[in-house]
């Protein structure tokens, strides 16, 4: 039986290691941690995670690589990524890699321990499901929509507008929402940056990333005082913006399409 | 004579040297004429002179003749002789005994018809007749070392009073008595022509010198001066020292050239400015990338060991302010180096008129240096026609930067790339791309999971017989590389329906000229309608508002390296985003980024690669309607 541990830390820094640590051990959960990838990698063959917090830059194998190479070996661990080299390119990439999350340096405590909670949340949902006995069920966006990670989607209308909203499996990484905070109309958004906060009854904070960029024309009043929306009907009634997208056709190339979900 | 060469460069050199030659043989020439007609001036008048005492001493000895005082004649001819001018004066008669002479000892002696004083008349054995003044006269001299003398005869003729005198001397047949001859000497004369050859001489000198002189100023002041000024400055410039210009410029086609010098200077000004600057953005964004990475990472720790200890200060309010502030300054730091970021990756689109040849210029003179060390050779062919085109400089150079860059790392070391610009105009068949096409009730029908040339398709639903599937149309007008998700028979009866709704896309009203068969119309918002043969027996398609805009005009570029070339397998892949063939030092972003920027400019861009020859890159721009086809 391999040892278990809640969350692995890869970072080529002592001080980032630590403060991850730090933040995990508060919220009392149990770390290993290493320098590289590649003694994650074997790290990984002896123990157990049900998380794994990835820098980016890494000596020799660096984050994307060793998403790879995960995937290789058919491990599903989750895995949330961290860089200091903090570009939207960074961030789009990693989403469309595999990670579940991604988290610019310097982070506040408080942005960590939500990042980490949801991702802890993210795993556990995982492995219900894969034991299948009935008790998670997660609705799937809409096949036409497309995806930014797992957590924002997004839908085209015929007048051109972009209609964008949370998925199902990020609400439920959440606990009981609290509170919404929305951008105003005619704000603009940035793909892969954070649109949404979200303020649940532990007082943890999470951000939803926008799914592409553009200018708000619409917002979902209703979820301002009727936040349950979002989990009673996250693809239609739990919209949150309409925006003009900007960049549509190019950042559309940088999302998963949702019919890719059914297989 | 170092000095001299200093003072007249080359070509004044060369210059004073022609024109001085050329003076010296003008005036060398204008001299000898000169002198030559002077002296014929002044020998004419000395005949003259002769001529006119010849005939005094004729006159007025007729009379002792007549009489035949012989005495009488001697002393006139004696008195006559004293003059220092007069050589001598003698009288011969017609048998050419000299009868009377100044020179004593000569009387009495015969001549012989072939001396100087008897030529004229006896040259060809001739009997004297009268002659001419000008055959009169000779110029000769007595000894080779003598001064020259001017003899002139004057032939006595027979007379009445002659052969009617007393004495009857002589016939009254003989036509010639004798002859007068007077000889004066030429000294005067010659020294006069002497003076006059050395005034001439001297005159020429001058006026050689003079012309010299003045050739070499005005060479010196308009040639000389310029050329150095020319000089010094290309030595300030290619020591580097960009900011020089060439001061007091006339307005000659020197002054022409120290300006297009001038002119010259300032752009390369620019243009280094320019690289200055792009360098300077691309190391900027290398520095903001290392700085937020070696910042970003202590600050995390900052942030969290501030944030825990605020957690555990709840008791102590003094000290939560304390760190509050160590918070605040920290999230603060975070988003100026976010601002760092953004500020080096300059994102916001910005349109205006630009000129794609400059535009690559620029983007080259980022590479120059990389080129330069890879030892790669560049060449240009640039349409210097290009018009200006709307479009975000910093966008479009930041295409042909990716296409440079990749090109490189094609070809690593030793190579060529090749650059060319032209303008292109095609017909909008086989270019022009359906973005968006909808169903009567405005479904949708583009699919962008299935594509066809990387581009998302046209979805619609086939009946045929009691057979459905779908088919996916080609996106780009004019071409016919169609799915067929089902096999059908290419019949009359067959159904295109709309995949949301089934409404049906036949067009009842119009039949196709190639096949006679039925059309499908689909509506293509604000830009009319696509048509086509729906048994696609053949390859019938009219896109009308398209058509009528006529022919597209573009600008096109080809990007053309020597590099290792791109295997069929990945030519499909390497539009699409993450993909890299570059390990870690790729994001596999650059050529997807091309295509979003050359999208949104409503371009395009095309690719043909043979593995181990080398890629070729063709962009293309539209000319002028840059407007998205919505
Ligand atoms: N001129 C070329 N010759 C050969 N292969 C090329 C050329 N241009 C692109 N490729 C191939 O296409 C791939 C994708 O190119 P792209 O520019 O999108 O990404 P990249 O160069 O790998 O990374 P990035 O540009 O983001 O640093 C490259 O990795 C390379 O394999
Ligand atoms: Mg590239
Ligand atoms: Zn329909
Ligand atoms: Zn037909």
């Amino acid at each position: 039986m391999k040892e278990h541990i809640d969350i692995l830390i890869i970072d080529d820094e002592d001080v980032v290691i630590d403060s991850i640590s730090k933040i995990a051990i508060m919220e009392g959960y149990t770390v290993d941690s290493v320098g590289d990838a590649n003694s994650a990698l074997e790290k990984i063959a002896s123990s157990e995670f049900d998380l794994i917090v990835c820098d980016i830059m890494l000596p020799g194998m660096d984050g994307f690589q060793f998403l790879a190479s995960l995937e290789a070996k058919h491990i599903d661990t989750p895995v949330i990524m961290t860089t200091g080299y903090t570009t939207i390119e960074n961030a789009v990439k990693s989403l469309y890699t595999g990670s579940i999350d991604f988290i610019p340096k310097p982070f506040s405590v408080d942005e960590m321990t939500g990042v980490i909670h949801r991702g802890m949340k993210y795993s556990y949902l995982m492995r219900q499901r894969k034991v299948n006995d009935g008790s998670v069920i997660i609705v799937p966006s809409p096949a036409k929509y497309f995806r930014l990670g797992y957590s924002s989607w997004m839908n085209k209308d015929p007048d051109g507008s972009v209609v964008i909203g949370a998925t199902d499996l990020f609400v439920k990484t959440l606990d009981q929402i609290q509170r919404i905070e929305l951008f105003n109309i005619s704000d603009t958004v940035t793909q892969a940056t954070s649109a949404v906060t979200f303020v649940c009854e532990n007082t943890f904070v999470h951000q939803l990333y926008s799914t592409i960029s553009g200018t708000i024309i619409a917002r979902n009043e209703r979820l301002l005082t009727e936040p349950e929306l979002l989990e009673k009907d996250p693809y239609f009634d739990g919209w949150i913006y309409r925006i003009i997208p900007s960049e549509l056709e190019y950042e559309m190339k940088l999302l998963i399409p949702c019919s890719s979900d059914r297989i | 004579m170092r000095t001299v060469k200093k003072l007249f460069g080359k070509i004044s050199l060369k210059l004073i040297w022609v024109v001085s030659a050329t003076a010296i043989t003008i005036i060398g020439v204008y001299s000898y004429f000169n002198i030559k007609s002077q002296s014929d001036v002044l020998l004419a008048e000395v005949e003259r002179h002769a001529n006119q005492l010849s005939e005094t001493i004729k006159n007025s000895t007729r009379y002792g003749m007549l009489l035949n005082q012989r005495e009488n004649i001697h002393e006139i001819i004696n008195t006559i002789g004293k003059d220092p001018a007069i050589n001598g004066v003698r009288i011969l008669n017609k048998e050419g005994e000299i009868i009377y002479s100044t020179r004593k000892d000569e009387i009495g002696r015969m001549l012989n018809k072939q001396a100087e004083s008897c030529y004229a008349c006896h040259a060809e054995n001739k009997p004297l007749e009268k002659l001419a003044i000008k055959d009169r006269t000779r110029v000769f001299k007595v000894h080779a070392d003598s001064s020259r003398v001017l003899g002139i005869i004057n032939p006595i003729y027979n007379e009445s009073s002659c052969y009617d005198a007393h004495c009857h001397a002589h016939l009254k047949s003989a036509k010639v008595l004798g002859v007068l001859d007077v000889t004066i000497t030429l000294n005067e004369v010659d020294a006069q022509i002497r003076r006059n050859e050395i005034q001439e001489l001297l005159f020429a000198l001058v006026a050689i010198s003079a012309i010299g002189f003045i050739i070499g100023f005005f060479v010196k002041r308009w040639v000389d001066h310029p050329v150095k000024e020319l000089v010094k400055a290309t030595d300030q410039v290619s020591a580097g020292n960009l900011s020089y210009m060439i001061k007091n410029l006339s307005d000659d086609e020197l002054g022409a050239l120290g300006k297009s010098f001038n002119n010259m200077i300032k752009k390369l000004d620019e243009t280094s400015q320019q690289l200055y600057q792009s360098t300077k953005m691309a190391s900027l964004g290398q520095l903001a990338a290392g700085v937020a990475h070696e910042i970003n990472n202590p600050l995390t720790g900052v942030l969290t060991y501030s944030s825990y200890l605020l957690k555990r200060a709840k008791d102590n309010p003094q000290m939560q302010e304390d760190l509050n502030v160590i918070v605040r300054e920290t999230m603060r730091s975070r988003e100026i180096i976010k601002g760092l970021l953004d500020f080096a990756r300059q994102s916001t689109p910005k349109k205006s008129s630009i000129d794609v040849n400059e535009i690559i210029n620029r983007a080259l003179a980022v590479v120059n240096n990389q080129l330069k060390i890879n030892n790669i050779a560049l060449e240009k062919e640039f349409d210097s026609s290009l018009p200006k085109i709307t479009a975000d400089a910093n966008q479009i150079q930041q295409v042909f930067l990716n296409l440079f860059v990749n090109a490189i790392d094609a070809i690593g070391h030793d190579g060529t790339i090749k650059v060319n610009t032209s303008q292109i105009s095609l017909s909008p068949k086989g270019i022009t791309q359906i973005k968006s096409a909808v169903c009567p009730k405005a479904h949708s029908l583009m699919d962008a999971e299935h594509k066809i040339g990387g581009m998302p398709s046209l979805r619609m639903k086939i009946k045929s017989n009691s057979n459905t599937g779908y088919i996916h149309l080609d996106p780009i007008y004019g071409n016919h590389r169609h799915f067929f998700g089902i096999s059908f028979e290419k019949k009359d009866d067959l159904n295109l329906l709309c995949p949301t709704c089934d409404l049906p896309l036949i067009d009842k009203n119009n039949r196709c000229p190639e096949c006679g068969g039925p059309t499908y119309k689909i509506q293509i918002p604000n830009q009319g309608f696509v048509e086509g043969c729906a048994t696609f027996r053949d390859n019938w398609q009219r896109w009308e508002l398209i058509d009528r805009a006529g022919q597209k005009k573009f600008i096109g570029v080809n990007v053309q390296d020597s590099g290792c070339g791109i295997p069929t397998e990945n030519i499909n892949k390497i539009f699409e985003p993450f993909f890299s063939t570059k390990g870690q030092r790729g994001t596999g972003l650059g050529l997807s980024v091309i295509w979003g920027i050359l999208d949104n400019h409503n371009g395009s861009i095309s690719v043909q690669s043979e593995v181990g020859k080398g890629t070729t890159f063709s962009v293309r721009l539209p000319q002028g309607d840059l407007t998205k086809n919505v």
